[in-house]
C-alpha cells in the first residue's frame, strides 16, 4: 500500500538505528504518546534494534484504556435498557466494567451494535425512529472530528433518537501531567501523529518550552518512528527543547481548521477523570449547552453508579510509563488477552496487550517463569 | 485507535448534504467522509479515521526522510545530515 510499505523498508529503518547510535552519547529516555505507535514499536520490536542507552516507555494515548471505569458502567447501564440500540467503535466491547463488558451484555439479548463510523450510528437512528440510538463517543482529539460531525448531523437531520454518551479525552493535558508528576522520567517524546493532523502542532509548543524537552511529532510505522526517536535524541544531545514535525506528509502546523471549527461548535473542555491515572483537569472535551438534547445522560436515568476496579491491575503506572506491563505480578497469568483485568490488556493498542501479543510474556526475568505458567 | 490509513478517493459524492468519497484501501473500498478535506480530488490520498478524511497526504514530504537517508548514505556516519 502506498503511503505504507515504503516506511516498513527494512534497510531503511536499520539506517535510522545507526545514526541513532552514532548520535546518543549518554541514555536517554522516551515516551510514545499514542497506543498504535506503543503496538508497532513492539510488533517491529524497534525497542530492540535501538541501543541499550535508549529506553522508551510506553504512554497513556489509548482512548479505550483510559476511559474511566464509570464512563463504562454508564454504558452498560445505557445499553441494558430495552429501548436503546446502544453502538460503539469494537474495541469497547471488551473492556472490563464493574457488572462485565458490553459484549456480555450483548450476549445476555441487549441490543449493541459496532459501528466503523460514527455516522452509521446516525443512519440507524433514522432506520429505527421507534428505538433510541446512543452511541459511545471516546476517543483523543483523532475522533472527535467524526463525532462532533455525528452530532450535528443528528441535529440537522432533525433526529430526536439519537444522543451520545461522551467521555472524550485530550492528549496536552496527559503530557502536562506526566512531565508535572515528581517520578517522572521522560526526557523527550514522540509526539501523537494522528492527533495533530486534527489540531496541529501549536499547543505542543507550550509544552517544549514550560517543561524543556523535546516533542517530535511522529507517524506509525517503523521508519516514521524511528526516523522520530533519532530526531529526539539529537535535541537532547544537543540540549534543545523544541517541536518538530516529522510527520509532514499528514500533519500541517495548524491543523485541520475545518475539523477544529465542528469541534469547537459541539464540544467544550471540561475535566475528565482517566482510568487506571485520575482526574487531569481540563483534559477532556463534553457536549456544549446548545447540544444538550443529544446528551445521553441528561436523556436517560442513569440511577446511583457504584464502581468497582480490580485491585491486582498496575494499569495506572503502566499508563504513566512509571512500570512495563511484565513488572506486573498480574501480567500473563491471572491477566491475559483471552481474560483481561484492565483496560492496557484489552485494546489491542494497550501496552500490555501488545507485550501478551508479541510473546514478550514469554521471556520475563526469571529463568523459572515459563515452568510457572 | 487514532488509527489512520491512508487511501485514494475513487469518486465523491454527496449523501444528506455530506461530502462523501469512495475510498481505495489497497483494494478494499469504504465510505469516507470528505466534510474536513473538500478540496481533496479523485487520484488524491486521504488519511483516514474511522470514516472520515483529515488531511490530504503530500507526496513532496512524503518522500523527504528518504531523500535524507540516501544523503546520508554518502557521508560519513558519524556526520549525517538533519532530516
Amino acid at each position: 500500500m502506498k503511503y505504507v510499505d515504503e516506511y516498513r523498508d527494512g534497510p531503511a529503518a536499520r539506517k535510522l538505528v545507526d545514526a541513532i547510535a552514532a548520535a546518543a552519547t549518554r541514555p536517554w529516555t522516551i515516551m510514545e504518546v499514542c497506543g498504535g505507535q506503543t503496538h508497532a514499536i513492539v510488533r517491529y520490536g524497534l525497542d530492540r534494534m535501538l541501543p541499550a542507552t535508549i529506553e522508551l516507555v510506553h504512554g497513556p494515548g489509548c482512548p479505550v484504556c483510559v476511559t474511566a471505569l464509570e464512563a463504562i458502567d454508564k454504558a452498560h447501564t445505557l445499553a441494558a435498557r430495552p429501548d436503546v440500540i446502544f453502538c460503539s467503535f469494537g474495541d469497547m466491547l471488551r473492556v472490563p466494567g464493574s457488572q462485565g463488558d458490553l459484549l456480555q451484555l450483548k450476549a445476555q439479548g441487549a441490543d449493541v451494535r459496532v459501528v466503523y463510523s460514527p455516522l452509521d450510528a446516525v443512519h440507524l437512528a433514522a432506520a429505527h425512529p421507534q428505538r433510541q440510538v446512543i452511541f459511545f463517543a471516546i476517543g483523543f482529539e483523532t475522533t472527535a472530528p467524526a463525532n462532533a460531525m455525528a452530532v450535528a448531523q443528528a441535529q440537522r437531520r432533525g433526529l430526536t433518537n439519537f444522543s451520545v454518551l461522551v467521555s472524550h479525552v485530550l492528549v496536552p493535558p496527559a503530557i502536562a501531567a506526566i512531565l508535572g508528576s515528581p517520578d517522572n522520567r521522560v526526557q523527550g517524546f514522540l509526539g501523537p501523529g494522528h492527533v495533530c493532523t486534527v489540531m496541529g502542532t501549536n499547543e505542543y509548543e507550550a509544552l517544549a518550552r514550560s517543561f524543556g524537552v523535546p516533542i517530535v511529532i511522529a507517524g506509525f510505522e517503523p521508519v516514521d518512528m524511528l526516523e522520530g526517536i533519532l530526531r529526539v535524541v539529537r535535541q537532547l544531545e544537543a540540549g534543545r527543547a523544541e517541536v518538530e514535525n516529522a510527520y509532514s506528509r499528514a500533519v500541517r502546523p495548524e491543523g485541520s481548521p475545518p475539523a477544529k471549527a465542528l469541534i469547537d461548535s459541539v464540544f467544550e473542555v471540561c475535566d475528565r477523570p482517566w482510568r487506571g491515572i485520575g482526574t487531569i483537569p481540563q483534559s477532556g472535551y463534553r457536549l456544549r449547552e446548545t447540544y444538550r438534547d443529544y446528551d445521553a445522560e441528561r436523556r436517560f436515568d442513569l440511577g446511583h453508579l457504584h464502581t468497582e476496579e480490580s485491585s491486582l491491575c498496575i494499569s495506572g503506572a503502566i499508563l504513566r510509563g512509571l512500570k512495563k506491563p511484565h513488572e506486573c505480578p498480574a501480567f500473563g497469568k491471572q491477566c491475559t488477552p483471552q481474560n483481561p483485568l484492565g483496560a492496557t490488556m484489552v485494546s489491542s493498542e494497550g501496552a500490555c496487550a501488545a507485550y501478551a501479543l508479541y510473546g514478550r510474556h514469554l521471556e520475563v526475568s526469571s529463568p523459572n517463569a515459563l515452568l510457572r505458567r | 485507535m487514532c488509527l489512520g490509513i491512508p487511501g485514494k478517493v475513487i469518486e465523491t459524492y454527496q449523501e444528506n448534504d455530506l461530502l462523501m468519497a469512495k475510498v481505495d484501501f489497497g483494494g478494499v473500498r469504504k465510505r469516507v467522509c470528505l466534510a474536513y478535506v473538500p478540496d481533496a480530488v479523485v487520484g488524491e490520498y486521504v488519511i483516514v479515521h474511522v470514516g472520515f478524511a483529515l488531511q490530504k497526504l503530500d507526496e513532496a514530504e512524503a518522500q523527504r526522510v528518504f531523500a535524507f537517508l540516501a544523503a546520508a548514505d554518502s557521508l560519513d556516519e558519524l556526520q549525517v545530515p538533519s532530516p
